[in-house]
């Protein structure tokens, strides 16, 4: 229940290519997020899902069947949008279940999902309101629980989160983690913050520019990221990009290594700069450091330090954890 | 200079200096946009000889009369002609209303070969007036026969409102979010119920504006109706007030007072859209 498979997804709009062979299985239960920068085509790839957009070429296979041809009804999918995208001039119940109307569903079970939902969202009291009589966070728990009524196969969600303030991101981030423990549906779900798909995701599909860059769990791209874009993209602050010569590196054109990665002392070490910037953030600290034409290095340390600006620190990398390079920005194994 | 020292010494009184005179222009306006109206109404309760002595002033015992209003309803069928306005009129911005905007969905909305190009050759009839056509759409009634008709009238002014409305409509669907379209799409509305259910709500003061502004011309109209439909039966009261107006003598009294009477009906559907439209912008504002 719940299964997808992209085969070589195609999709042009008049001569711009903005999808460039897509090949995605998904399984059934599983928290797959695409990541990536605007504009990648994240949105495209997930209304192609839904059936909102045609696909120039290739196949959507949802549970083994071909979804080319079938209306987004009938795929078995909800989609929760970025705009909430409520019905502006019908309650929060009628909301919820118009999908269910449209279905014919019996009325008694129409009620009895939609009670589920509610409860499930902590939204009982506000069931006869209309969309304009609720904060942001309540409008976009609406529309989660609109998705929540159709017990689709397939959610998805195009970022959910990105009308909401940073406190209310968090909380509603834990609900959808929490979500998907309790309906062990399958999700998708697309945003551009890399924390979030981080702390969310089973799998990561990071896309660029129309394909995909790299498909693996969170912690398989922090460790083992395939090239250049997926280092800097996964990991904040992020991973710093050295020139190979700067630290003596022969067979690689560029060195990557995380912020957390480095040590900071007065010994000689592999770099050698001066404090430009320390950002006390409590839990840790970030430093600048810069290291002439090596470029502005970012060390994330834990604790909290006292570096004065403009002192010379030199910067050590933990040698098991540095990343190389090769001209095409693929990484070395 | 003068404007910034008020301002820095106390902005309470610039606030209201400037209420005043947007007050002031807007009451101005109005009045100047009323005055003929005002003077055809209270006009149309004189004798003939009182409009002549003393057109700007109010109707007294001596001068009132209602000779003018004896005379539209004793000549003439004026409420077969009201009637025959009130078709066309209602049954022209009906079609205006219901083809404009769906046509002005379907170049919102959906991607297709000559979507620009149909939406630009609507739009050349803004620009291009009807009347142009007149001789080819007389043949063509002439031919269809249905001059001397309501039907002849209708199909005109529906033509001729549509490029405006088409225009003005899309331009508002065009703002409606994509999404609220998707998600209707993905809980099974048809297309239909997603014009109908969601984007024509959504647009209802658009649907106001264009109404206003089809149906005016439409009531007012001289120019259809005489070359179209001038017999009896199809007069319209634009028309139907011509006949007071002869080549040598012109019965003033009767004249004012079914000008008059003409205001009625086309100020109360004005009454009725104005609401729809302050509906739709206050419902709009707490989106
Ligand atoms: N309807 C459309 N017509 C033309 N170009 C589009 C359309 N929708 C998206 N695009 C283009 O496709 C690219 C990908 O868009 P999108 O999928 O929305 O990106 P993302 O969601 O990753 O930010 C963008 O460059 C965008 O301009
Ligand atoms: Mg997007």
């Amino acid at each position: 229940m719940g299964s997808l498979s992209l085969k070589n997804i195609h999709k042009s709009f008049g001569d711009v290519e903005v999808l460039k062979g897509i090949d995605l299985t998904v399984e059934d239960g599983e928290f797959v997020i695409f990541v990536g920068p605007s504009g990648c085509g994240k949105s495209t790839l997930l209304r192609i899902i839904a059936g909102l957009e045609d696909e120039t070429s290739g196949t959507v296979e949802i549970d083994g069947e071909l979804m080319n041809a079938q209306p987004p009804t009938k795929r078995g999918i909800a989609m929760v949008f970025q705009t909430y995208a409520l019905y502006p001039h019908l309650t929060v119940r009628d909301n919820m279940s118009l999908g269910l109307k449209q279905a014919k569903v019996a009325k008694e079970e129409i009620t009895t999902s939609v009670e589920l939902a509610t409860s499930m969202l902590s939204l009982e009291d506000y069931l006869d309101r209309r969309p304009a009589e609720l904060s942001g966070g309540q409008r976009q728990r609406v529309a989660i629980g609109r998705a929540i009524v159709r017990k689709p196969k397939l959610f998805l969600f195009d970022e959910p989160l990105s009308n909401l303030d940073a406190a209310l991101r968090v909380n509603t981030r834990l609900e959808i983690a929490a979500l998907h423990r309790k309906l062990s549906a399958t999700m998708i779900y697309v945003t551009h913050d890399q924390t979030e798909a981080m702390t969310l995701a089973d799998r990561i599909v990071v896309l660029n520019g129309g394909h995909v860059e790299q498909v693996g769990s969170p912690m398989e791209l922090y460790n083992n990221p395939a090239n250049k874009f997926v280092a800097g993209f996964i990991g904040s602050p992020q991973m710093n990009f050295i020139t190979a010569e700067q630290v003596g590196e022969k067979n690689a054109v560029t060195v990557g290594i995380r912020p957390e990665h480095i040590s900071l002392g007065t010994k000689k070490g592999d770099l050698s700069g001066t404090v430009s910037h320390v950002e006390r953030l409590g839990g840790d600290t970030n430093v600048y450091l810069d290291c002439g034409s090596a470029g502005l290095i970012s060390v994330r340390m834990f604790g909290e330090h006292d570096f004065a600006v403009d002192s010379k620190l030199s910067a050590t990398f933990d040698p098991s954890r540095i990343y190389r390079f090769d001209a095409q920005d693929n990484t070395i194994v | 200079m003068a404007a910034q020292t008020t301002m820095s010494r106390s902005p309470l009184s610039q606030q209201s200096f400037r209420a005043i005179a947007a007050h002031a222009i807007l009451i101005t306006y109005t009045l100047i946009a009323l005055f003929p109206v005002v003077i055809i109404l209270i006009n149309s309760f004189k004798s003939r000889n009182a409009i002549f002595r003393s057109p700007l002033s109010l109707p007294n015992s001596e001068t009132f009369s209602l000779i003018g209003y004896e005379t539209v309803m004793k000549q003439g069928d004026f409420v077969l002609y009201f009637q025959n306005s009130l078709i066309v009129t209602v049954s022209s911005l009906a079609m205006v209303l219901l083809f404009g905007a769906m046509a002005a969905f379907a170049l919102a909305e959906y991607r297709f070969k000559g979507n620009l190009l149909t939406g630009l050759y609507l739009a050349l009839g803004i620009m291009i007036p009807i009347r142009l056509g007149t001789v080819a759409i007389l043949q063509m009634m002439v031919a269809s026969g249905l001059v001397n008709t309501l039907t002849a009238l209708i199909l005109v002014y529906t033509a001729q409102g549509l490029p405006l409305a088409i225009f003005i409509l899309s331009e508002f669907m065009k703002g409606i979010s994509d999404d609220l379209k998707n998600a209707g799409r993905i809980d099974g509305l048809s297309e239909y119920r997603i014009f109908g259910r969601l984007v024509l709500p959504l647009i209802r003061p658009a649907l106001a504006t264009v109404a206003v502004f089809t149906m005016i011309p439409i009531w007012n109209d001289l120019w259809f109706p005489l070359i179209l439909a001038p017999s009896e039966e199809t007069k319209t009261v634009t028309l139907g007030a011509q006949v007071f107006i002869g080549q040598f003598v012109t019965n003033w009294n009767a004249v004012l007072s079914s000008l008059s009477l003409a205001i009625l009906p086309v100020l109360v559907l004005y009454l009725i859209f104005s609401r729809q439209l302050i509906k739709g912008i206050t419902a709009g504002a707490v989106k």
